[in-house]
């Protein structure tokens, strides 16, 4: 099958469970209590029947349930994520304002994740059984099984209250009006506690991960076979070894990079970092529909297309396997 | 003044906290001579979801949008009225004509001049039809609203209403520009995101998700005010990051309530920490377990008398509380007007008596569900500790856990058997405090109305009548109405809350009227 006919029809596909998405995402936050009217008006410490019903009225809530549905489906069939009442914005305008953080904090924890962890898992398996591959092996579980919240507030009491060698929450320092390059230290000082808080915890996924499958493809006959003719044991743990290993590194490389743009709602939360995580968090305690619904649809369709770039980043890797729709 | 809790000695400085007299705490804040200049960090929490302050009234809008909006009005810590917007005002002698004088010179942000017409487009126009509180009054008891001159406002009401002079606080009656708002679609005005007022402080910028940044209006009507250049709100979502980003001097300020109170106590004993637990006299936050009477056995006296004495408040108040905010005698908070504990049936903590009448009730063991309140780790801990008070007496009780859209529907439709609550009593016992006992008030739909459906036509009379009544005839009627409820406990009261505000000593008048950082911070100033 050839790549124009195999990318047509995964993108079919894409837009079918989108739309297949969007409809059941819908349904389920309907399914839950209350609706951004009875929030508002919680909020305004007083409220009569007639008010709230004006409210519902103005948030075209009070509508038939499928009609509802028919208008959402419309809006994204024409890629209009609708407006939010309760922000008195655009949802489009409130996810790209919360875009460049999550993009900033998610990306660069895989970065840190995909290339610590590959190479923590490959030293590992080069030395399976001594005392480096040991430490490797329980710090990454460690990590693995520590809750992201503990880590994140511990991070924040030894390395800011403690050591106060790193801020503790924000994107930048508030009131300092830096620019330029100044700007960028600042706010690469601010994305050090919660990039490695993420980041390790993924680290320790792939080093866990990349280990468990060159352990598996060291036993190969291939791998005797190279060895017995004489191939260098560096050249042959990357060659032979780690070139084969690495393929479920990528799929699930392929997973997380899919969730980048959903961000990180825990570390988000703690580190007060202003992300699509917390906005999602936050409209889904306001039951603020759009918005929910928004970030919920840009992250599925970014899941897609994810996935499709998994599948052609595998032909890339390993060039035996073909593209299947 | 019957109780003093002492919180912490900062600097030499005794600061001495007491919930029955929280007037005296703003005291130590003052002194020096105030001086301009300098940003001011503080903390609320959640973000708000606007700062438009005629459509949005929450608690993280008000401690914002007070500084870019104004009202005709401002309170001291006795609840006296004093100018804002208004200079003077004239109360006719059978007190239903209110004559109000502007202040003149005032613009507005964008430099258009503030008058007579914009006061009566936001109270007769705007707010009547978008604001929950101000279109009760406006729709209940105000006959007209009249401009008299570009300076004269007049207010006529359809009968004397005891409170009226108590609800022109910023939040309950902003003054909006009626040049960018009338004739629009309020809510979908793209000018919400950029609010204009008369403030002392103009919105700057809102960078979604960490702070928004007002700056100094130079033109302010009050000369030589604001004192600050700029103000940062800033928005971390997390609890405990709070704390620390406090400790780590990130920010100057913690607003009452971002803070866990087991954490204030803890942060009160920081070097160059002040708290004061004043500024919350016109909301005097009451809280209080509403049981649902219309469910079986929560209908019998006897057995809601078993749970006040079953329920150890004291303890409340002192562990889950860290000792603040004082246990209420009745339906009316002791820091507002018309208190009175004379004559009121009382509860202490008596297991014994609890079990005597749990007994007599005719109670068979059928388990009650606790809606717990979802704000926070305090409250979670609060319901725990009451379960444990009703285990010592036989009363079985299962916590029901949801988030605030849950809370907020089941409570409005009487969707519970027992639930905790705390209400602002704004000042007024009309405003803030009959709306949980009348009969008139049962309304599906409203999380404020009297949700847990109690009804007597005596407490329904006397509210009535002390709402209208001349002024001084007006504490007998409530202090009846304490006497009765106090005995048929529609609702159990369990605290008279303390929202402790936390600030760097430097920060000085940070907390001046009743409504603390809830109102503008014209006054603020740093050392």
């Amino acid at each position: 099958m050839n790549l124009a006919r195999f990318l047509a029809s995964r993108l079919v596909k894409g837009v079918l469970v989108l739309m297949a998405i969007a409809i059941v995402n819908f349904a389920l936050i309907r399914a839950a209590p209350g609706d951004p009217a009875t929030v508002m008006a919680g909020e305004a410490g007083a409220a009569d029947e007639a008010f709230v019903q004006q409210l519902r009225e103005r948030f075209g809530l009070d509508r038939p349930i499928l009609e509802q549905l028919g208008i959402y489906l419309k809006g994204v069939a024409t890629l209009d994520l609708g407006f939010s009442y309760r922000q008195g914005r655009s949802v489009a305008s409130l996810i790209a304002d919360r875009l460049p953080a999550t993009l900033l904090l998610t990306g660069t924890a895989f970065v840190i994740s995909l290339a610590l962890g590959m190479l923590l898992g490959a030293l590992a398996a080069r030395r399976v059984g001594r005392p480096a591959d040991t430490a490797i092996t329980v710090v990454a579980l460690l990590f693995y099984a520590t809750p992201l919240f503990w880590i994140a507030l511990m991070s924040q009491i030894v390395f800011s209250l403690k050591l106060g060698l790193l801020p503790n929450v924000g994107y930048e320092t508030i009131g300092a009006n830096l620019s330029g390059g100044d700007r960028a230290l600042d706010i690469a000082h601010h994305l050090v506690l919660p990039a490695l808080t993420l980041g390790l915890f993924f680290t320790a996924l792939y080093a866990r991960m990349m280990r468990a499958s060159m352990l598996e493809i060291a036993g190969a006959d291939y791998v005797r076979t190279a060895r017995a003719k004489g191939v260098a044991p560096g050249s042959l743990t990357r060659r032979h070894i780690a070139r084969n290993a690495i393929l479920p590194v990528v799929t699930l490389a392929g997973l997380q990079a899919g969730q980048i743009v959903g961000g990180a709602v825990l570390t988000e939360t703690v580190f007060a970092w202003p992300g699509i995580g917390r906005l999602m968090f936050e409209s889904l305690a306001q039951r603020d529909y759009q918005v929910l619904l928004g970030v919920f649809f840009v992250s599925s369709a970014m899941v897609v297309l994810f996935n499709l770039a998994t599948d052609l980043t595998y032909r890339f890797v390993d060039p035996r396997i073909q593209m299947g729709a | 003044m019957s109780r003093f809790v002492r919180i912490g000695i900062v600097g030499g400085l005794t600061l001495m906290l007491a919930g029955a007299a929280a007037a005296q705490t703003t005291a130590p804040q003052g002194g020096g001579t105030p001086k301009k200049g300098g940003a001011l960090q503080l903390v609320v929490t959640p973000e708000p979801p606007g700062l438009m302050l005629g459509l949005t009234q929450n608690g993280p809008t008000q401690m914002i949008a007070s500084n870019i909006y104004e009202s005709l009005l401002r309170y001291d810590v006795k609840l006296n009225p004093m100018p804002s917007l208004a200079k003077s005002w004239e109360i006719s002698p059978d007190q239903t004509v209110y004559t109000f004088k502007l202040q003149d010179g005032v613009t507005w942000h964008d430099g258009k001049p503030f008058g007579a017409d914009d006061v009566v487009f936001s109270l007769d126009v705007f707010l009547r039809e978008v604001h929950p509180r101000w279109r009760q009054i406006a729709n209940n008891q105000v006959k007209s609203i009249e401009k008299l001159d570009d300076l004269t406002v007049r207010i006529t009401t359809k009968q004397p209403f005891g409170p009226f002079m108590l609800s022109q606080e910023a939040a309950s009656a902003p003054i909006i520009p009626k040049h960018i708002y009338a004739g629009t679609d309020y809510r979908a005005n793209p000018a919400n995101n950029t609010p204009i007022g008369t403030g002392p402080m103009k919105f700057a910028e809102w960078r979604k998700g960490s702070f928004v940044k007002l700056v100094r209006n130079e033109a302010y009507w009050d000369k030589g005010r604001p004192l600050l250049d700029e103000m940062y709100f800033q928005f971390i979502p997390d609890a405990a990051s709070r704390a620390v980003a406090y400790e780590t001097g990130k920010v100057d300020v913690l607003t009452g309530g971002s803070v866990e109170v087991f954490d204030v106590a803890r942060l009160a004993k920081l070097p160059n920490t002040c708290v004061t637990n004043g500024g919350w006299e016109m909301f005097a936050p009451h809280a209080w377990i509403t049981p649902n009477v219309k469910n079986g056995i929560l209908g019998n006296k006897q057995f809601r008398q078993a749970m006040m004495y079953a329920i150890d408040r004291d303890f409340g108040r002192d562990v889950i509380w860290s000792g603040y905010g004082k246990v209420p005698t009745g339906p009316i908070s002791s820091k507002t007007k018309f208190y009175s504990d004379q004559g009121v049936t009382k509860y202490t903590y008596d297991p014994a008596k609890a079990k005597e009448l749990v007994k007599a009730s005719g109670y068979k063991g059928e388990t009650i569900r606790f809606l717990s309140l979802p704000y926070g780790e305090t409250w979670q801990r609060w319901a725990e500790a009451i379960k444990q008070n009703f285990d010592d007496v036989g009363i079985k009780m299962e916590i029901v856990s949801t988030d605030v859209p849950g809370w907020t529907q089941k409570v409005s439709n009487f969707d519970f058997d027992l639930t905790f609550n705390f209400l602002y009593q704004y000042g007024d016992p009309a405003i803030g405090v009959a709306r949980s006992y009348v009969t008139s008030n049962i309304v599906k739909g409203n999380p404020f109305g009297n949700v847990g459906q109690y009804s007597n036509p005596e407490v329904d009379k006397l509210f009535a009548e002390a709402a209208v009544a001349p002024t001084e005839k007006r504490q007998d009627l409530y202090t009846k109405v304490q006497q009765i409820t106090a005995d048929d406990l529609p609702l159990l009261w369990l605290l008279e809350m303390d929202f402790p505000t936390v600030s760097r000593c430097n920060v000085k008048d940070l907390v001046t009227t009743s409504i603390g950082v809830n109102d503008s911070a014209k006054n603020v100033w740093k050392q």
